[in-house]
């Protein structure tokens, strides 16, 4: 009836895994009671949970994503903490935990954290910067949302029931093949990954459609913010890639579940292919995180520069050229796997060749700040962190890159001190950059600044204490995954690499006091006019927060930077004739309820329970079913209602809130209708 | 009166882009699920020797039965193309009656599928023997899971199409499932060259 | 004049200043624990040469990376935002000459870069055999759970967790693995290459000069993984002999029911040394795994094909 899930699954056989299921479970009841005592449940399930708004969709991706940062960073500062005390000892964790942590680490933050953050910005951001009133499949955004969520609630409940797996992130079989891993472990992290995977696969559709079909009048594709151009780069790169992720997950749990053979030891199995299929869709991936990244990047530069930015179509090409070059390089994450040398030679120049359109990014950002009018807000200085350290990711990326430096490197803890060089400063650094640059639009106030500046120098002299040493002990011979060594010159190392992750949890720390602190004092901090920053795309000519229509009427375009150009020409918070109905999505509880029926698809997978399994699938198949059914998915906003709303907005907004644009223009007008005295 | 036909109206308009946005979407989607059997097929060829302590693919492939099987699943591309071209006049029953028809031989296709992976699980031959047996399953029994949702598809369309008649939306999704299915034949044509025949020569 | 001087007087203040330049790196080497680093001070050709290949493409780089760090910090502090600020041009947003330079010379880079991967890559081929006048000394390397497995096929001999090698012969491993995926690695000697059951790999490396190196397996398999290591012993005439000699007096034998019991999973294996082994041990290990299935050659090969598979 319960396939093999007994009480042995419950974590009673170990004081750490008990901590673990404990906190877990403690704090879903703490949030379960915190709902209840608002009495937040029905505001929650029809305003939040079932809604197909594009920006609700995205808050609720960053949430989940903020969520599992600080779940994957648990892990990390445990594995710090290991490592500086297990000179020749077992420290405090036995290798079967610390086997869970770092797999658990890596899935993590790949899946759980980058995916959705990266993927909430775009939802928040590219229909506004396009001009778009939502996504093109408003509910298949929230169905993803949902597959998404599923997929981390699987990693979250593997604390509890049963075991996560301890066979690394890349989950390289044999290893993690039924014959040594034979418990749930590792069928956990495969059904993780397929739920999210189809997750991402349908964002990326409904991001490439989005932007391909809902632009603005006057919205060439040249005239595309750059964060668009890397979301919709980023988006190609999702639908080419995570149907492989999709195989090959799908194919090893044949091989664990039914007995086949795609990579076992013997019987025909091959497990180099899995190593092929798992980076045919892994290195995209990197880029599938870093490019929304530079998107974000190329908007703040340019943002408190106070310049245009520099380069803009080459930094276009320079983006299509990463996305395009991403698939041809797969094979130097195995350099050493003995392929010929002219096999290994060619990926090896393939590799290089990304590095030109990536330092091209960086030296167009630097141009652009170059005679600008620099602010230091709290996205513009994890900007200028990231150029400076994204360099020295990007010079150790390129010796990784020559195979005969590889066969020494490769393994080893510089390998782990590199990527963490391209995602954290690259990646992450973007999208805390993000937040703080596009929180005002989300929530209608701005975050406090001087605690962002707080968590950037944590996050900032963090990463250089915690994987500098890293370098060091690659040199050094030190492999990566160790839970105890020998080597008494390598524990300093690592003692300082702790203090880092110890600096980096007070990074994290000091976001969650500027998220506090500014929502306390949201009032004085409230952005009236929906552009804080004097910007230059579209989305801050919507309110902060948006309208659910976000444009009462379609922007007309003339520029790259429209909104800026808008301002300067005048035209900005102009009131139209007349306004005119608009037609709105309805909500929708199906996405949740496709994504509950997904978890408990993964979790009676996981546990060999087949009816449930069966009986999970035959019901999404009758959402689906149900919704194919639904023509009357839309309603009507009347253009009463649009211009009431309208009006109340543009009511509060007096002369002094708008920004001064005679900066820009020898003999520029100030911006806006209502500005008196305007030529 | 007016309001409600100019709201209407505005319904209308926002659901003709909508749909259209729904086929480009589509094509999308086409070509992920393109990715996937691409990724079988390499699977396919990389594994197609290792047979292992188990039959060859010459010991396993039948051709007569598997021009059976191209035979029904072409037709049905044909009787789907048949019923496309009853939409565009505007005849429900005759769409109606050329699914049916194409229903009928998508099941009688996957009938034929089944009957064919039962004997060689019968003989020994199951997925779990071998490597080349796990990708020849994997990959064929994909298509397979693809023509049993087409057929569900068929089969709520059947149903619609009564109750909704031929609504832009109803055409716009039969539009839709035709792409698939026929996708699904180009799928089946590469699988005989790819799997089959070389398999038995 | 002036000029001259200052010249002549910046040249003979430096020379006292890279000389303690020098010794403070020194210092803060052997201070850092790194005049050990294998990586960094090799010892043996190959891996000096990967070494040298790793710190030319360095430099190279730094003719990009240094000016992009540097004008980066430069930048924004000089175009920062103040009353009687820097230059301010908000609409200039390109160049020509700016573009030609930044697709250019990172272009020209990696094409040099290029052509070296091209070149190293071929010369530091794992697979290729080292020139030397003397013959090299085979091994055979095999993966267990969680140790390593050396067959000596020349000397008949094995040894577990211990590698033994004629100091002046290069040395030119077999590897495979009767586990999940391995990888072979003696930092100081040169890099490594993966073991996979029923695969054969090869790794040829040679050492300087006798010595005593460190070697493990890399890639993680497992609880035991952590002490999978072992030391490599480059060995000069007389030492080698007198460890062949201690090897062939070892009580035990590696058969087919000892490699069973080998094989078995054990962590932190103690050093073991086999005075003779199963013939074509390594083969047959091999051919465990081996795609086509067949009849078996011997009764101890049936006997490892089939114990543990």
């Amino acid at each position: 009836m319960l396939g093999r899930l007994t009480m042995d699954a419950l974590p009673f056989y170990s004081w750490v895994a008990m901590g673990g299921a404990g906190v877990t479970v403690l704090g879903g009841i703490a949030v379960f009671l915190l709902i209840t005592y608002l009495r937040a449940w029905k505001v929650l399930w029809t305003d939040w949970l079932t809604s197909v708004d594009h920006k609700k969709i995205g808050i609720m991706y960053v949430v989940l994503s903020l969520v599992m940062l600080v779940r994957g960073f648990v892990d990390a500062l445990m594995m710090r903490a290991q490592q500086a005390v297990s000179l020749n000892s077992e420290g405090y964790l036995p290798p079967e935990h610390f086997e869970q942590i770092f797999s658990s680490h890596g899935t993590i933050m790949i899946f759980f954290v980058a995916m959705p953050f990266l993927t909430g910005l775009i939802n928040i951001v590219v229909p506004q910067q396009i001009g778009a009133r939502d996504v093109a499949f408003p509910f298949l955004n929230s169905v993803s949302l949902w597959l998404t969520a599923s997929g981390a609630g699987l990693v979250l409940v593997s604390l509890v029931v049963g075991k996560f797996s301890q066979a690394g992130w890349t989950g390289y079989p044999p290893y993690s093949g039924i014959e040594y891993s034979p418990g749930v472990g590792v069928d956990y992290w495969l059904w993780a990954l397929i739920t999210s995977g189809v997750g991402s696969t349908l964002a990326g559709i409904n991001f490439i459609v989005t932007i391909f079909k809902n632009r603005c009048p006057g919205m060439s594709f040249m005239r595309m913010p750059m964060f668009t151009w890397t979301a919709l780069c980023a988006s190609i790169l999702i639908a080419f890639a995570f149907p492989g992720l999709t195989v090959v997950a799908g194919q090893l749990v044949l091989d664990r579940t039914l007995g086949f053979h795609f990579f076992t030891n013997g019987d025909g199995g091959n497990m180099m292919m899995f190593a092929n299929l798992l980076w045919i869709w892994g290195h995209p991936e990197v880029y599938i995180l870093i490019l929304p990244a530079f998107g974000i990047y190329s908007e703040v530069v340019a943002t408190f520069s106070r310049k245009r930015l520099f380069g803009y179509t080459s930094l276009v090409y320079a983006t299509a050229c990463i996305a395009l070059l991403s698939f041809t390089v797969w094979l130097h994450h195995f350099f050493t796997m003995g392929s010929s040398s002219n096999v290994n030679a060619i990926f090896g120049i393939a590799t290089m060749i990304i590095a030109v359109p990536t330092g091209v990014k960086i030296f167009d950002w630097l141009f652009t700040l170059y005679r600008g009018r620099i602010e230091f807000h709290p996205a513009m200085v994890f900007t200028i962190g990231f150029m400076v350290t994204f360099v020295i990711g990007g010079v150790t990326g390129v010796l990784l890159a020559l195979p005969p430096a590889d066969y020494l490197m490769h393994n080893s803890t510089f390998l782990v001190a590199h990527f963490h060089n391209m995602l954290i400063p690259g990646a992450l650094f973007g999208y805390f950059a993000g937040l703080n640059y596009w929180f005002p639009k989300a929530f209608g106030f701005k975050l406090d600044v001087k605690w962002g500046m707080r968590s950037f120098w944590f996050w900032f002299i963090g990463f250089y204490l915690a994987f500098m040493p890293l370098y060091v002990l690659g040199f050094m011979g030190m492999s990566r995954r160790m839970e105890h060594y020998a080597d008494p010159t390598w524990q300093p190392y690592l003692i300082v690499a702790a203090l880092g992750a110890l600096c980096v949890l007070c990074g994290i720390v000091c976001i969650a006091v500027q998220l506090y602190v500014s929502a306390k004092k949201w009032g004085s901090a409230r952005d009236i006019t929906g552009d804080p920053w004097n910007g230059r795309t579209l989305e801050w000519a919507t309110s902060s927060p948006p309208a659910a229509y976000n444009f009462a009427v379609l922007p007309q375009v003339e520029d790259i930077d429209a909104f800026h150009d808008m301002k300067i020409q005048g035209v900005a918070y102009k009131v139209p004739d007349h306004y005119e109905d608009i037609v709105m999505p309805k909500s929708s509880w199906l996405g949740p309820i496709l994504g509950g029926l997904a978890f408990v698809l993964g979790f009676a997978m996981v546990w060999y329970i087949w009816w449930l399994a069966a009986l999970c699938l035959v019901l999404s198949l009758v959402c689906v079913g149900i919704r194919s059914f639904d023509d009357e998915c839309d309603y009507i906003l009347p253009a009463d209602e649009v211009e009431r709303i309208e009006k109340a907005r543009l009511e509060q907004i007096t002369p002094a809130d708008l920004h001064d644009m005679r900066d820009f223009l020898p003999v520029g007008p100030a911006s806006g209708e209502i500005l008196p005295g305007r030529a | 009166m007016t309001d409600t036909a100019m709201a209407s109206d505005l319904l209308e308009e926002e659901e003709k882009k909508s749909l259209l946005s729904r086929e480009f979407g589509f094509w999308v989607y086409l070509m992920t699920d393109a990715i996937i059997f691409a990724l079988l097929f390499a699977t396919y060829v990389v594994l197609s020797k290792n047979s292992a302590a188990g039959p060859t693919s010459k010991d396993v492939f039948d051709l007569r039965h598997t021009a059976g099987e191209t035979a029904l699943l072409l037709i049905s591309s044909l009787t789907f193309g048949m019923a496309t071209i009853a939409m565009a006049r505007g005849l429900s029953g005759r769409v109606i009656m050329w699914l049916v028809v194409t229903a009928l031989l998508g099941v009688g296709f996957l009938a034929m599928e089944m009957m064919e992976f039962h004997g060689m699980i019968a003989k020994g031959a199951g997925p779990d023997v071998s490597g080349f047996l796990s990708a020849f399953f994997t990959l064929v029994g994909t298509h397979g899971l693809h023509v049993t949702f087409g057929t569900l598809g068929i089969l709520v369309m059947i149903v619609q199409i009564p109750l909704k008649g031929l609504t832009p939306p109803v055409r716009s999704r039969l539009l839709r499932l035709g792409l698939f299915w026929h996708f699904l034949d180009i799928v089946w044509i590469g699988i005989f060259s790819v799997v089959y025949l070389p398999g038995v020569m | 004049m002036i000029e001259a001087n200052s010249g002549r007087s910046v040249r003979r203040s430096f020379k006292p200043f890279a000389a303690v330049l020098l010794l403070a790196a020194g210092g803060l080497l052997q201070g850092c624990g790194l005049s050990d680093a294998p990586v960094l001070f090799p010892k043996g050709p190959i891996a000096l040469a990967e070494r040298d290949l790793l710190f030319t493409a360095f430099a190279i780089m730094m003719i990009v990376a240094i000016p992009a760090i540097v004008l980066t910090l430069f930048f924004a502090w000089r175009y920062r935002k103040r009353k009687n600020g820097a230059v301010y041009t908000p609409e200039w947003d390109g160049s020509w000459v700016v573009e030609a330079v930044v697709w250019l010379v990172p272009g020209a880079i990696v094409v040099v870069l290029g052509t070296l991967v091209w070149t190293r890559t071929h010369e530091f081929d794992p697979y290729k055999p080292i020139v030397s006048d003397k013959p090299a000394f085979r091994v055979q390397a095999v993966a267990l759970d969680w140790k390593w497995l050396f067959v000596y096929p020349e000397l008949g001999i094995a040894s577990v967790n211990e590698l033994a090698f004629p100091a002046d012969r290069p040395l030119s491993i077999e590897i495979t693995s009767d586990t999940v995926m391995n990888s072979l690695m003696i930092p100081a000697l040169g890099g490594q290459i993966y073991a996979m059951a029923g695969m054969r790999s090869e790794l040829n490396l040679l050492a300087d000069g006798p010595g005593v190196f460190t070697g493990r397996n890399t890639m993680y398999s497992g609880d035991g993984f952590s002490d999978q290591h072992f030391k490599a012993h480059a060995l000069d005439e007389n030492d080698f002999t007198a460890w062949k000699e201690k090897v062939a007096a070892s009580p035990d034998v590696l058969d087919a029911k000892t490699y069973l019991e080998l094989h078995k999973q054990s962590v932190a294996n103690p050093v073991t040394y086999y005075s003779s082994t199963e013939a074509k041990l390594f083969e047959i290990i091999l051919r465990k795994y081996a795609p086509i299935m067949g009849p078996y050659e011997s009764e101890a090969a049936e006997l490892i094909c089939r114990g543990a598979a």
